[in-house]
């Protein structure tokens, strides 16, 4: 994505908005929490973006991570467990912890190319699940562990912070979450920022290059193995923060199926709707189809059922029972009308543009030489 | 599964899970079977294989709902349903498969790899929301048209007429398939698309028309495969596609995918392992077992079991 001048700006607007919106007098704080969700999937989708965008391999199983992140949280937390500790500590833990496990399970498949690694992956991903499911007595099976409420940081003793929170109209129902809600927030943009700056440094310009052409960049003396093993510890380590805060947003870890390989799927399609490879895109992509998935259905189905157009609750006549419909041509047409996604990273948009547009911006008269 | 072992009057004994093991495998191999064809030749891992084959058993119990064979006692209705179901179903499937090829694919037939493979999640995500309409979100009973009779009364094994079916129905189908691929005109033209569909195209092979008819085949294997399931699980939902659809993917890798063979060792093997796992490691652990097998398995030999090495495209 080039940062034309308009686009910096919007991009300006939607933080303010997103920093001012719960100071706003009776904002909605039931939207408040619904954002909280989002905001935890967008680093989970930047993190694939990682592996998939940047590397170009294809991993089915990020949830897995995302999985590892909310349940070394919930470990640490939650009553069942002596540990107690802070929220600081929890999301350093899941973070190197999901990298990590990233790391030593990749490892000895990276011999492996193109589809074979990405059923590998789906593979772990799916072995994850039944882990979290079966081993009953560190992850309480089906239930998953609770409650998960930090201390958010160590040095804030009350972490509800009611004093901040009365004049927004937010503690009533939602104590201490706006406050959440920004550091949530706060991490989102500070790895915006860090993957700017990773994209930009060499070991980003070597994924591209080794997702552009394995071959040629081996060639050119680039360590593959070592270049794919740290785009899965980066990427895991996103996941694994992701699904941290994702514990304590939800106060549980949720069950195992919010890890399972729907969530890898969804993730996915956010990251390719919006744009493989682009930042700006990764959270275009998770705002549009989580925001309608999470957001906008259910309010759509809460009118229906006020203006009492479905009395029989047929399911094709809820929004939410089109979901995989709309999920399913989504990709589809994206696939075939705009492959890139929608806001193309700029090295992609640049591949797919014809040769001669890029060499018309060059002076293309020949130079007489006298 | 439960059920199964309930059933077993003598001691189980390890050949009895290696019964099962084969049986349920077959039946892994036959939806494999179709996979790996499509892959085979456009190396598209087809996610909406598994939601076909779901769509392909939910038209099956429409024919058998329709003709009122699960609540009739007239064992011929029985036979006539299961008759009516072979042909439906996999012509059901085959036709929806190539209308998918047609639309979808085809677009992006020199589209990088991921924009078939999305575009594949689409389909399947589009298909589950149609079965989800046609059957609801909840287990569907499928008639239980077969009698259980035990073929190997007295040896204290049980084997039934629907375990001889399921062999009966995937072994021919996997000697039928083989052969028509190894000597057909129409099977070495699908070889040589499979090989390079360029220089197939220059050799005057319909390149698109060779496609849709492996569409078609993998499309009819998914519907016979369905009917299949049907009879011999007596349950669908429209979310056992994405379920099996994984087994059958893994069996077609397993085996080393594009090859037929192999994808039939692969669901063989499947099988095997889960039944023996749910005997001896439990049930809640098997499927986890098959995954981890699949990633030792492909560590060590990374093409699959029966897989060529392919060439590095450059």
């Amino acid at each position: 994505m080039t940062w034309t001048a308009p686009f910096r700006y919007w991009l300006l607007a939607v933080l303010v908005l997103v920093v001012a919106y719960p100071l706003i007098p009776g904002s909605n704080p039931i939207l408040g929490q619904q954002l909280v969700p989002l905001v935890c999937y967008a680093i989970l989708a930047l993190g694939l973006n990682v592996v998939v965008g940047y590397t170009g391999l294809l991993h089915l199983g990020i949830a897995a991570f995302f999985g590892i992140g909310a349940y070394v949280t919930g470990i640490l937390t939650v009553p069942m467990f002596p540990f107690q500790q802070s929220f600081l500590v929890a999301v350093i833990a899941s973070t190197v912890i999901a990298s990590a496990v990233g790391v030593v399970t990749t490892a000895p498949t990276l011999r492996l190319r193109g589809d074979y690694l990405a059923l590998v992956t789906l593979g772990f991903g799916l072995i994850t699940t039944f882990a979290i499911r079966n081993l009953d007595n560190i992850t309480d099976g089906t239930k998953g562990l609770n409650p998960v409420s930090p201390n958010l940081l160590p040095w804030v003793d009350d972490p509800d912070l009611t004093k901040f929170d009365r004049p927004t109209g937010w503690a009533a129902t939602w104590r201490g979450y706006p406050y959440f809600y920004y550091i949530c927030v706060g991490l989102l943009v500070l790895v915006m920022w860090l993957l700017r700056n990773l994209e930009r440094s060499r070991l980003g310009r070597n994924w591209v290059a080794l997702r552009e052409d394995e071959l040629a960049a081996t060639c050119m003396g680039l360590n593959p193995a070592r270049l794919k093993l740290s785009a899965i510890a980066a990427g895991a380590a996103l996941a694994g923060l992701a699904g941290a805060l994702y514990a304590v947003s939800q106060r549980t870890t949720a069950g195992p199926q919010a890890y399972d390989f729907n969530r890898s799927m969804i993730t996915l399609c956010c990251v390719i709707l919006g744009g493989l490879g682009s930042r700006p895109g990764v959270l275009v992509g998770v705002f549009l189809l989580l925001g309608y998935d999470t957001i906008l259905t259910p309010y759509l189905d809460n009118q229906i059922q006020l203006l009492q157009i479905n009395p029989n609750g047929k399911s094709y006549l809820k929004v939410s029972g089109w979901r995989l419909f709309v999920f399913g041509l989504a990709l589809i047409v994206m696939m075939r009308f705009r492959p890139a996604g929608l806001l193309p990273a700029w090295r992609v948009r640049h591949e797919l543009q014809p040769a001669n547009a890029n060499e018309s911006a060059k002076p293309v008269e020949p130079t007489t030489g006298a | 599964m439960g059920e199964l072992f309930a059933a077993i009057d003598a001691p189980a004994s390890v050949w009895q899970f290696i019964i099962i093991g084969l049986v349920t495998g077959a039946l892994y191999a036959l939806i494999a079977l179709g996979y790996t064809m499509v892959y085979g030749i456009i190396e598209l891992i087809n996610f909406a294989h598994g939601d076909l084959f779901m769509l392909g058993s939910f038209l099956a119990l429409q024919v058998a709902v329709t003709l009122g064979a699960a609540t009739a006692d007239d064992g011929a209705i029985g036979m006539v349903a299961i008759a009516l179901m072979l042909v439906t179903a996999p012509l059901f499937c085959a036709g929806l498969n190539v209308a998918v090829d047609r639309i979808v694919y085809r677009p992006l037939r020199n589209a990088p790899k991921l924009a078939p493979l999305v575009s594949a999640i689409g389909v399947s995500f589009i298909f589950m929301n149609i079965g989800l309409f046609w059957r609801g979100a909840t287990d569907v009973n499928f008639p239980n048209l077969i009698p259980p009779t035990n073929l190997l009364e007295g040896t204290g094994l049980r084997f039934t007429a629907k375990d001889a079916m399921v062999i009966g129905v995937t072994v021919p189908t996997m000697v039928a398939l083989t052969v028509f691929v190894r000597y057909t005109s129409l099977g070495k033209a699908m070889r040589a698309t499979a090989q390079n569909p360029t220089a197939a195209q220059l050799m005057g092979i319909g390149v698109d028309r060779v496609i849709a008819l492996t569409f078609a085949l993998g499309g009819a294997l998914a519907g016979i495969a369905s009917v299949v399931y049907g009879l011999y699980n007596n349950t669908v939902s429209y979310q056992m596609g994405f379920q099996n659809g994984l087994y059958a993917f893994t069996a077609a890798v397993l085996g080393g995918i594009g090859n037929i063979p192999g994808a039939v060792l692969g669901g063989l093997v499947i099988g095997l392992v889960k039944a023996l796992g749910d005997a001896y490691v439990g049930a809640q652990w098997s499927e986890a077992l098959v995954f981890a097998i699949l990633i030792v398995i492909l560590i060590f030999r990374p093409t699959g079991i029966l897989g060529a090495r392919t060439r590095e495209k450059v």
